[in-house]
């Protein structure tokens, strides 16, 4: 029995991890790749952990997998968040279907001031490449 | 001399070594976006996503090995590859600080 769910939970994490890379390749831009590399990858791994911890079945095991799968979920978001934030700083451009862009607006009714020294030299070009 | 059953003891066996061809064709693949950009920011995604795939690849090799010591390498690689994501994410964001006459040069 246990031998089952080792061995689904191993497929079914490598099939995860490999939507995540085939998201990472396909996605039309940085931001939306990231939401594939970051989530579909936590999940993969995390799956992969739990068929270690059945696996083995011993408590040392099963409570150093199950720390594992916290620390990923909760360091892969920040990780995510850090990319993201550096990315749109440096005016990365957009997808473009995209049709929301709340930190644009929220900057220009809320001025940042790290932020709209970025803004102000990025501004011009970024809204003619995101205008393609 | 390779022992005979270095691949696939039953139906675990068989699920870890179609798992490490799944994983090692999604490792090609974060390559791929690595080599090909096009921004800085693509590049960093793809080696957090590349040493994610790590980690699942010493998960899948504890249980192929019988080894449980493979599990407390792939927490620590996980732990080094969120400082690593970290640095390199700073790293993007202050680049543009430096003084280059040319913004987009550095930036791209």
């Amino acid at each position: 029995m246990s031998d089952i769910i080792t061995a689904a939970c191993l497929v079914g994490g490598a099939l995860f991890a490999l939507a995540a890379a085939i998201g990472l390749l396909r996605l039309p831009d940085v931001f939306i790749r990231m939401h594939a590399a970051t989530k579909a990858g936590t999940l993969g791994v995390g799956l992969i952990m739990a068929a270690v911890a059945a696996h083995f079945g011993e408590t040392g095991v099963i409570t150093r997998a199950i720390a594992g799968i916290a620390f990923l979920i909760i360091t892969a978001p920040v990780a995510a968040h850090l990319i993201g934030r550096a990315a749109y700083r440096e005016g990365v451009p957009m997808w473009t279907g995209t049709v929301l862009d709340e930190w644009r607006q929220h900057a220009e009714t809320h001025p940042d001031p790290e932020l709209s020294a970025a803004a102000a030299s990025e501004g011009a070009s970024n809204m003619g490449r995101n205008g393609r | 001399m390779i022992e005979p059953d270095v691949f696939a003891t039953g139906l675990v066996g068989w699920a870890a070594l179609i798992a490490f061809l799944l994983l090692l064709a999604a490792m090609v693949l974060a390559f791929v976006r690595i080599a090909i950009g096009p921004s800085f920011a693509d590049r960093v995604v793809g080696v957090d996503l590349l040493t994610i795939l790590l980690v699942a690849i010493c998960g899948v090799y504890a249980i192929k090995t019988d080894e449980a010591a493979f599990l407390d390498i792939a927490i620590s690689l996980a732990l080094v590859a969120f400082l690593g994501t970290v640095a390199l994410a700073r790293y993007a964001g202050r680049r543009r600080s430096i003084p280059t006459g040319d913004d987009h040069t550095v930036a791209r």
